[in-house]
C-alpha cells in the first residue's frame, strides 16, 4: 500500500453511535483496538507517529473494514 | 430598578407569572445596548445547564458565523428530576427569559429563537405561549418567537439531542467529533443556552457587568437557582448568590443541618460528604472535591438513608434513560446498575460485584457519543468515594438499615418499559 513518509501522528476514532460492535477493527488493527466485555472497540488514545508504519497500515484496514463505517483516522500534526 | 439583595430571577411567584406589563414595570424595559457582548464577557457568567461554559465565549463563537440565518435555542427541557429550576424560572417571570434569549438573538445575530418546553408538562407549555402571545401583540420586536415541546427524556435536553429534535424530530444526541462544536440546524449555526442563563443575560443587558457582580465570587459572579430535594420538609428552589457556603444554602432551605452527604449538579453529579458542606457553593472551590454546581441540583441524604441504595436507584434509572446509541452507555449502564444492587444487598457475590464495578467505570468513560454515559460513572466514582465507609460494611455482609427501612430521598421517576420510550 502506498504509505508515504509524513511527519506528525495519527489517532483512530470511532462514531459510537455508527458503531455495532461487528469487532472487525479488533481484527484488523489488535495494535491500536481491544474489546470490552460487550464486544464494542477500545481505541489506544495515545497519538501513534506515522513512522510506525505497520500500526498505520492496519488503522487504514480498519477504516476500511468497518461494515459500519463507523471509523476514521485523524491526523495529528505536532507542532 | 432592582437592588443587588437577592431575589434576583425569582422576582414574583411561581405558579403566576408576571404579564409584560407587570414585567415592565419591575424590570426596566429593555434597552438595547450596543456594547451587549463586551458587558457579558465583563460579567463573567457561566451556562447554568450543567457544563458551566463561559456564555459570552459561546456567544462570541456564534457572533463570528457567517450567514444571515441563525438560531437560539432556548433550552428549558429540565432534564434532570430532582431539577425545578427552569420550571419556576418560566412560572415566575417567563419574560425575563425571553428578553434574554432576544438579547442573545441580537448578539449573535439570529432572526429565530425557539423556546423548547418538554410536552409532559402541560402547566409551563402554558405559561410560555402566553407569554409569547403577549408579546406578539405588542409587536414591535424583531426577532420571531417560536415554542417547540419536544417528549421529556433526560437526554432530551442534551442540546445535540435537542437540535436533532428540531431538525428531524428524533431527540437522539449526535456524534460530535470536536469540541466545542457550532451545531447545525438545517445548516445554520444554532447557540443553545439554559433558560437560566437567559434569564441572567437579561439581566446583565439592562443593568450591566459591575452590577451584576455585586453578587458571587470573582470567579463566578451572581446568583444561581438551587433545587433543594430530599430530607427538606419542603422540595422547592431557592436563589442563591454563589460562593454561599452549601450548610447555609441548606439551613435557609430548612433541610437538615448535619446530613450524610449531598447530591450536588445532577443525576450525573457527584455525591459530597456531609463533612464538606462549609465549601462554598462556587466551581472554584468545588473542583476541589471533584464535584461542580452543575444543573443547581441538591439532594439531601439524611441520617438514615444509605449512599449505595440511592446510587443505585439512580443508577438504574439513568441507565434506562440511555438513548441506546452507543453500545459502551446502552450495555455498560444497566451493568453499572447491577453491580451496584448486589453491593447494596451485600450478598456473598458482593466483593465480585464490587471489583467488576470499578473496572467497568473504566470501560464506560469517555466513550459515548454524548457525556450521559461519563455523568453516570462519575456519579459512581463519587458514591464509591464519598461511602467508602459504608462499601466496607456492604462488603463485609453487614446488611444496612436502611435497606429495610424503605426511606429513600432522591426522587426517581418509575421506570419505563424499553419499547414505551418516546423519542419523537
Amino acid at each position: 500500500m502506498g504509505v508515504r513518509r509524513r511527519p506528525g501522528a495519527f489517532v483512530l476514532k470511532v462514531n459510537p453511535i455508527l458503531c455495532d460492535g461487528f469487532g472487525h477493527c479488533h481484527e484488523l488493527a489488535p495494535e491500536l483496538v481491544t474489546m470490552d466485555e460487550w464486544g464494542y472497540p477500545i481505541i489506544k488514545k495515545e497519538l501513534t507517529p506515522f513512522e510506525n508504519v505497520g500500526a498505520y497500515e492496519s488503522a487504514r484496514y480498519a477504516v476500511r473494514g468497518c461494515p459500519r463505517q463507523a471509523l476514521n483516522i485523524e491526523r495529528v500534526n505536532e507542532k | 430598578m432592582l437592588g443587588s439583595q437577592l431575589p434576583r430571577l425569582l422576582h414574583g411567584t411561581p405558579g403566576t407569572p408576571l404579564t409584560l406589563a407587570q414585567h415592565e414595570a419591575a424590570f426596566a424595559p429593555t434597552n438595547p445596548r450596543a456594547d451587549l457582548l463586551t458587558e457579558l464577557e465583563a460579567s463573567g457568567l457561566t451556562g447554568r445547564g450543567g457544563a458551566a461554559f463561559p456564555t459570552a465565549r459561546k456567544a462570541r463563537l456564534l457572533a463570528e458565523q457567517r450567514g444571515h440565518h441563525k438560531f437560539v435555542v432556548v433550552n428549558a427541557m429540565e432534564g434532570e428530576p430532582a431539577s425545578h429550576k427552569d420550571q419556576t424560572l418560566l412560572s415566575t417571570n417567563p419574560h425575563l427569559v425571553l428578553d434574554g434569549a432576544e438579547m442573545l438573538a441580537s448578539i449573535i445575530g439570529a432572526s429565530q429563537v425557539m423556546v423548547c418546553v418538554a410536552r409532559d408538562r402541560p402547566a409551563l407549555v402554558n405559561y410560555v405561549k402566553r407569554a409569547l402571545h403577549e408579546r406578539e401583540r405588542k409587536s414591535r420586536r424583531s426577532v420571531k418567537f417560536e415554542l417547540h415541546t419536544p417528549p421529556w427524556r433526560y437526554v432530551a435536553g442534551e442540546e445535540s439531542a435537542l437540535v436533532h429534535w428540531l431538525d428531524d424530530n428524533e431527540s437522539l444526541p449526535q456524534y460530535r467529533p470536536q469540541r466545542p462544536t457550532i451545531l447545525k440546524l438545517d445548516r445554520h449555526p444554532v447557540l443553545v443556552d439554559n433558560a437560566e442563563t437567559c434569564a441572567n443575560v437579561a439581566l446583565i443587558g439592562r443593568f450591566g457587568a459591575t452590577w451584576y457582580r455585586e453578587l458571587g465570587t470573582e470567579q463566578s459572579p451572581g446568583s444561581a437557582l438551587v433545587s433543594i430535594s430530599g430530607a427538606v420538609a419542603r422540595p422547592h428552589v431557592v436563589e442563591a448568590a454563589l460562593g454561599t457556603p452549601i450548610r447555609s444554602i441548606l439551613v435557609a432551605a430548612g433541610a437538615e443541618a448535619m446530613p450524610q452527604a449531598v447530591l450536588l449538579g445532577g443525576y450525573g453529579g457527584t455525591w459530597l460528604s456531609g463533612q464538606n458542606l462549609d465549601v462554598p457553593y462556587d466551581n472554584a472551590f468545588l473542583s476541589a472535591y471533584g464535584a461542580s454546581t452543575g444543573a443547581g441540583v441538591m439532594v439531601v441524604l439524611g441520617r438514615e438513608g444509605c449512599g449505595l441504595v440511592e446510587t443505585t436507584r439512580v443508577v438504574k434509572w439513568m441507565a434506562n434513560e440511555s438513548a441506546r446509541q452507543c453500545g459502551p452507555c446502552a450495555f455498560g449502564l444497566p451493568a453499572l446498575g447491577e453491580d451496584l444492587t448486589e453491593l447494596s444487598f451485600a450478598t456473598a457475590s458482593s466483593p465480585a460485584a464490587f471489583s467488576r464495578l470499578v473496572e467497568r467505570c473504566g470501560a464506560i468513560d469517555g466513550r459515548g457519543a454524548c457525556r450521559h454515559p461519563d455523568g453516570v460513572v462519575r456519579f459512581v466514582r463519587s458514591a464509591l468515594d464519598v461511602f467508602g465507609e459504608d462499601v466496607k460494611q456492604h462488603l463485609r455482609g453487614a446488611p444496612c438499615g436502611a435497606i429495610r427501612s424503605q426511606k429513600r430521598y432522591a426522587t426517581v421517576p418509575m421506570l419505563e418499559r424499553e419499547e414505551e420510550l418516546i423519542w419523537e
